[in-house]
């Protein structure tokens, strides 16, 4: 029990919870200091029509006659029994909304991080062969605008040549989901992942780079080298293997930034994923959907990360050892 | 831009053990992180303080140049943006001439209400600057103060204050900065403090290091001995020797505020219109770009301009202020 106690892991994890709470506790403050409340929120200016009676009784409906903390846990007691709230717009559970969206995002999400991986693990593989030689300068050059390029900008000018040039846009019609229509769905979700992946392998680019060029003056690979070691295998069982850590990390760490670009990116090309809930829901200021969608990125996010910090102790031995 | 006019370390601490020594460290005493190594007990752990020299070293790197030639150009639009030095007036339509080419009269075209775009992507590089400056320097002192003494005190103060860390960095930052743009009324103002929020933890993590070896150096050490108060240490001894991070920070926060602060507008949650934005003037190009491509050609070069100059200032930067750091990182 002392040992589990101790144990890095349990302290990650009960951090980790820790965190979620701070995360529930920021939302509903941030939720809380909207000026107006539910009632306005729904009924708008017709509120100030109300009568006081009426008002009242509205509140008590709410809950807005509690004190604040009896507020905050009775909605942290709602979200764990799956009371997500109710969408005043979209006549829905919040629930029932997550659960047609989010998949989408992840899916997304996986998308776009192998787009990422693929473009900036090999990009920095050539940058790292020869360090400041020209095709170190032409891949970190592209990684920078990758860093630069906002994905909005990206996408208006993508969107823009497509149907100027190629009159082709897969995202005009309706969205359809991978298992009922596999074919169109990727083509619906290519240019998002694109997007999204083209801005997610500058990071993973630079840290690559940055671990590669590490790992290649590490005395086990003029070993290998020593020994001749194929270059292809030296390439990827000794280098690309012992800098994985650091890009694991890194590519962790930007599915939060994956996650807010998805709201960038599935806004433009209609992608209907947890970032369109959220960012509809702050457009028509329907607050319980706000509430409720934020919490479950945030904990999404915390929830990645732990499993980042997971990952790489099966792939590290050396980090399971100490 | 405040850069420039941030202080240069005068004041090297015990007669510039600090500076002096660590200046000349190897390159290799850097951790298989990056973090810099703890050293032998003399050298300052952290990255050495700011010095006229990285300055001079800056101007000679290919990167920094072309970062500071970038930026200038930056800030000599934004000025003028801001100063109402346009051509015509942002926000005046001329319904006769919409979605016009760029010609004499309107040297960047026109939109699609008439409105002169080279004036309108100029006022909008001064909005974007004006909200990054603010959200930055908002998230730089708040950010540093609070990672100087999560690093320098005990346990008492990190806790909580890692403890907040921690849930801010919980967020996906564009969605934190949303979620603070709709709660807040919406005004340049507050744009410029929800992005400020947002990038408070990112100076608390790269301060927070180097205060922690900083306060178990000699000079520290000899420095709270000698009695001086608290404050003193922190202000005149600590501070000036994290500058040369907290300066290549600000410049990379600001890149992150200006795209963050694209974004936003670009979402309808930024500045307010009628006031030209430049993530907004993207999403109004969106549905006419294909026919008058410079709606979107020109505050998208402008964004990209902005940013890959800063980021390549920073990059700069860190390697001018940062001997140790060498050529490859």
């Amino acid at each position: 029990m002392r040992r589990f106690a101790r144990h890095p892991l349990t302290r990650r994890l009960v951090e980790a919870v820790l965190t979620l709470f701070g995360v529930a506790v920021l939302v509903f403050a941030m939720l809380r200091a909207i000026p107006g409340n539910q009632i306005t929120a729904t009924l708008g200016t017709q509120a100030a029509a109300l009568t006081p009676a009426q008002m009242a009784s509205l509140r008590g409906y709410y809950g807005l006659d509690k004190p604040l903390p009896v507020q905050f846990f009775s909605w942290l007691g709602d979200i764990f029994t799956g009371n997500l709230g109710y969408s005043q717009r979209a006549g829905e559970s919040v629930l029932a909304m997550t659960e047609s969206a989010l998949p989408i995002t992840i899916e997304l999400a996986i998308l776009a991080t192998i787009v990422g991986l693929v473009i900036g693990v090999p990009l920095a593989m050539l940058s790292a062969s020869r360090a400041n030689g020209a095709r170190d300068g032409v891949s970190q050059v592209i990684g920078l605008l990758a860093l630069s390029i906002p994905n909005f900008l990206i996408a208006a000018t993508l969107l823009t040549l497509i149907s100027k040039y190629a009159h082709y846009n897969p995202n005009a019609g309706e969205f359809q989901h991978l298992f009922a229509n596999p074919g169109e769905n990727l083509q619906q979700m290519m240019f998002p992942a694109l997007v999204l992946g083209f801005g997610l392998a500058a990071p993973i680019m630079r840290t690559a780079r940055t671990a590669l060029l590490e790992v290649s003056t590490a005395d086990f690979m003029r070993t290998a080298r020593g020994k001749g070691v194929a270059p292809m295998r030296l390439r990827v069982r000794h280098l690309l293997h012992n800098a994985l850590n650091p890009i694991i990390t890194m590519t962790g760490i930007q599915f939060g930034y994956l996650l807010g670009g998805a709201v960038v990116v599935e806004q433009i090309f209609s992608v209907p994923g947890i970032g369109q809930q959220v960012l509809v829901g702050m457009q028509e200021k329907d607050y319980a959907v706000v509430q409720s969608t934020v919490l479950i990125i945030a904990a999404t996010f915390v929830v990645v990360n732990l499993l980042t910090d997971l990952l790489y102790r099966v792939v590290d031995p050396r980090v399971r050892a100490s | 831009m405040t850069i420039p006019e941030q202080p240069l370390h005068r004041d090297a601490p015990s007669a510039g053990t600090a500076g002096a020594t660590a200046t000349s460290a190897p390159a290799t005493s850097i951790s298989a992180t990056g973090v810099p190594a703890t050293g032998g007990p003399t050298l300052a752990p952290g990255i050495p303080p700011a010095t006229t020299a990285g300055w001079r070293r800056l101007l000679r790197s290919p990167a920094g140049l072309i970062g500071s030639v970038l930026v200038l150009l930056i800030l000599i639009g934004a000025i003028c943006g801001i100063a109402g030095l346009t051509p015509y007036d942002p926000v005046a339509q001329h319904p006769l001439d919409a979605l016009q080419g760029p010609s004499g009269k309107y040297w960047l075209g026109t939109d699609q209400f008439g409105r002169d775009i080279f004036s309108r992507t100029l006022a909008g590089i001064g909005n974007s600057l004006r909200v990054s400056l603010v959200a930055v320097a908002f998230s730089g002192v708040i950010g540093t103060l609070a990672g100087v003494c999560a690093g320098y005190f005990g346990n008492r103060v990190r806790g909580p204050v890692l403890a907040v860390t921690n849930v801010l960095f919980a967020f996906p930052p564009l969605l934190l900065a949303l979620t603070l743009a709709t709660t807040l009324t919406r005004n340049w103002a507050t744009i410029a403090l929800a992005i400020g929020i947002v990038y408070v933890p990112i100076f608390v993590r790269v301060t927070r290091g180097p205060v922690l070896s900083l306060r178990e150096t000699d000079f520290i050490r000899a420095a709270r001995v000698l009695g001086l108060p608290t404050r003193r240490i922190l202000l005149r001894h600590v501070l000036p020797n994290i500058s040369a991070i907290v300066i290549v920070q600000v410049t990379l926060s600001l890149s992150w505020a200006v795209l963050t602060e694209a974004s936003l507008s670009f979402l309808g949650l930024g500045s307010p219109p009628p006031a030209p934005s430049l993530g907004a003037m993207v999403f109004d190009a969106k549905v006419f770009a294909s026919t008058a491509w410079w709606t979107l050609a020109a505050p998208g070069v402008a964004i990209v301009i902005f940013v890959v100059g800063l980021n390549l200032l920073g990059d700069g930067l860190r390697d001018a202020l940062d001997p140790r750091n060498g050529r490859n990182s």
